[in-house]
């Protein structure tokens, strides 16, 4: 009795030191599809996260953290199911930093993460549809809902006097949720969309779609959708019938792509994405520059924040159990506590690890709100002389 | 004024891109046609010939823009076209020895030569993939206008503008040119006559001393050509994205049977037909009306089928042609 009393104690204390361990995190994106020229800067964003945390060796007593990747394709559900299932049954991740599109998050979060209990931080999926899914808590955002984008974009072109526009939307469920959420929003305010019409990606030739645009007409055209995909070729169509000169570009949208592809053609156009201004933003380029990629691509400063909000809920909760710290995610995000930028994640672990309380600010001004999602602060961009420029925020 | 408006708003949106698009179906549809005529089978491969000929013109096209070479205002992939026309060429003629000469000789039933032509189409499939990869390409160099908008406008001083993208004006004149050459080939020459006379009565034929195997191999060289050249005008005007070819099989056998399939006429008409087909019918003729009728405010966009279903209208007409002219506009065999 005495023996079996000794070795049950000897035990636990083992089980106690032993609380270094190698966590997988996982990262689900499109490196292949639609979106494929966003997702390697958001890797790097993600990965940077990872690094400075596992190489501080303050997380959970001195825990590693080693990213998984998968290939989400943005496009394909199934595919992307798949690969998250890879991701948590086979890889046995403790998070996800991913989806990057809205449908194929909402799949392999109904499918996978959900019955798994895995958290999973999107830093792309906008659609409206992810603010009420039931999702146990496991899901969580760090750019805002497309409601909010519809009401900004409602507001930029009021702004420039435009008030009739046409919209066209890739047929999904971002370019569904974005395109009917701007034109409510847009009406509200006194605007008129003179038709909501859908394309398909991965057509040869849109001329079709364009004609449809052209004959309802409008002084703008709205284009919510890829830049890598049908978007790119709706401009390209509308361009060469002078059915548009003007055009509005959502956040699938903005991004070096497009200026590469129409160059001063699009001239007078403009557009907004996620980015929030300021000192965490001006902090996080310069490491990723660093660090060797850019850091100003389009939802790569969201990645970041993703990876590192759940790193530091983890060490909140004293646990890489997802139930254990899903709880905590909204805790570290907000207020109250120490603001913490990019690349003082060292700092927040030594606070969370003393009992203290963090307010993480991150790259893109963290605020989390309603059930887990940002508050959403959009950079709105013109174009000129073949240039993008970043006009203001709002 | 509101004539001329409506007059520019119909040749912008509906008939300059449906005589472009109506001119690549007819190349493709005379291909499909000779095959049919003459080896007496309908050729599922065609559209993935297409693909190849248009990829292989795409590399060498690189190669030369690489080099520095131009045409001026013409599209670099002109010159690249007999290069890929060779390409294709070997290539058809290498299958028929592999694949469909083995059903020729043992006068396998049709539809045995439609199935292994279906093979062959996903092994082509494959081919251009692995040589060009699954994705869009971009390859038009050169002036992209004959006319633009803006310039249209200014001279005009219509309130609707006109564009001639120059690729759309080179796919018509290349199709002309074509297509006279090969009525000229068909009808004029020895090997055309004797090509004729093989689709007529393949025993006649061969009882009057024509050498079958040439026929075929001219056959096959000749569809080569035309699959390539429909297939790069098609690339030039749009885009090249394998997958999109595979696609526009459908159109360009609709348009084959719907001119009658064996007849190279019929081939040209049923291009245009199914081309004007599916962009008049998806397209909204709410502007072309605004300014014909002026008082008249109608509610909706005028659009008889949305955008989305324009391959429905292939398939409608294939339906409604095999329902009640099976032998097609211009008497080819029924199918």
């Amino acid at each position: 009795m005495k023996k079996l009393l000794l070795a049950s104690a000897a035990g636990v204390l083992i089980a106690g030191a032993a609380g270094a361990e190698e966590i997988k995190m996982g990262i689900s994106l499109g490196f292949t599809g639609p979106l494929e020229s966003m997702a390697p800067a958001m890797r790097d964003g993600a990965e940077l996260a990872m690094k400075e945390i596992s190489d501080s060796g303050l997380l959970l007593d001195g825990s590693t953290v080693t990213p998984v990747e998968g290939d989400s394709t943005c496009a394909d559900a199934a595919a992307a199911t798949a690969t998250v299932e890879r991701l948590i049954t086979a890889e046995k991740v403790k998070g996800i930093v991913g989806g990057m599109c809205s449908g194929e998050t909402i799949a392999s979060l109904e499918n996978v993460a959900k019955p798994n209990g895995i958290v999973m931080i999107s830093p792309s999926a906008t659609s409206p549809a992810l603010s009420t899914i039931e999702d146990n808590d496991l899901f969580f955002r760090t750019s805002p809902s497309d409601a909010r984008q519809g009401e900004v974009m409602s507001d930029i072109i009021l702004d420039r006097g435009i008030k009739n526009v046409a919209v066209t939307y890739t047929n999904n469920d971002y370019g569904k949720g974005l395109a009917d959420s701007f034109q409510a929003a847009f009406e509200k305010k006194g605007g008129t969309v003179t038709v909501n019409s859908a394309h398909d990606d991965g057509k040869a030739d849109y001329s079709a779609e364009v004609a449809a645009l052209a004959a309802a007409g409008g002084d703008a055209l709205v284009v919510a959708g890829y830049v890598d995909q049908g978007g790119s070729g709706i401009v390209r169509a509308a361009l060469d019938t002078g059915a548009f000169d003007t055009f509005v570009f959502p956040d699938g949208m903005v991004g070096q792509q497009l200026v590469d592809n129409f160059k001063s053609e699009i001239d007078g156009s403009f557009g907004q994405n996620p980015a929030a201004e300021g000192e965490g933003r001006d902090k996080y380029v310069a490491m990723a520059k660093e660090a060797g990629f850019d850091g100003t691509g389009a939802f790569s400063a969201e990645a970041y924040d993703a990876a590192s909000l759940m790193l530091l809920a983890m060490a909140a909760a004293k646990s890489s159990d997802p139930a254990e710290y899903k709880g905590k995610i909204m805790d570290v995000a907000n207020a109250p506590g120490e603001k913490i930028l990019p690349g003082e994640l060292a700092k927040a672990l030594e606070i969370l690890n003393g009992g203290g309380d963090i307010d993480y600010v991150g790259a893109t001004s963290v605020e989390l709100v309603g059930a887990g999602e940002s508050a959403g602060i959009y950079r709105e961009v013109t174009f000129d002389g073949g240039k993008m420029e970043v006009v203001g925020y709002r | 004024m509101d004539i001329a408006n409506a007059l520019v708003v119909f040749l912008n949106f509906v008939f300059i891109p449906a005589a472009a698009y109506g001119a690549q179906l007819a190349l493709g549809a005379l291909g499909v046609t000779l095959i049919y005529g003459i080896l007496r089978f309908s050729n599922f491969a065609h559209g993935d010939t297409m693909a190849f000929g248009t990829a292989v013109t795409i590399l060498v096209t690189w190669g030369l823009q690489a080099l520095g070479v131009s045409l001026g205002p013409l599209p670099t992939a002109l010159l690249a076209l007999p290069v890929g026309i060779a390409a294709t060429a070997a290539l058809a003629l290498v299958t028929d020895r592999a694949v469909y000469r083995f059903y020729r000789v043992q006068r396998a039933a049709p539809i045995i030569l439609v199935m292994a032509s279906v093979g062959v189409m996903f092994l082509m499939n494959g081919l251009t993939r692995l040589l060009i990869g699954v994705d869009e390409q971009r390859f038009a160099d050169g002036a992209r206008f004959v006319i633009n908008v803006r310039d249209f406008k200014a001279m005009t001083g219509l309130q609707e503008g006109l564009a001639l993208k120059s690729t759309q004006a080179l796919t018509v004149v290349v199709a002309v040119i074509v297509v006279w050459a090969l009525f000229w080939f068909l009808n004029r020459t020895r090997s055309g006559k004797a090509m004729r006379a093989y689709s007529d009565n393949e025993d006649l034929a061969l009882l009057s001393g024509i050498d079958p195997d040439k026929v075929v191999r001219m056959t096959w060289i000749i569809a080569a050509g035309l699959a390539t050249i429909a297939g790069v005008l098609y690339g030039l005007d749009k885009a090249f994205k394998p997958f999109n070819y595979f696609q526009i099989l459908l159109p360009i056998f609709a348009a084959a049977i719907v001119g009658g399939l064996g007849s190279p006429l019929g081939a040209i008409a049923g291009g245009f037909v199914v081309a004007f087909s599916e962009v008049a019918i998806t397209y909204p003729w709410l502007k072309v009306v605004g300014y014909l009728f002026p008082d008249w405010q109608p509610g909706g966009l005028l659009q008889l089928l949305g955008t989305e279903y324009k391959f429905a209208v292939s398939f409608v007409i294939l339906i409604v042609v095999l329902l009640f002219k099976p032998t097609g506009l211009f008497r080819g065999r029924s199918v």
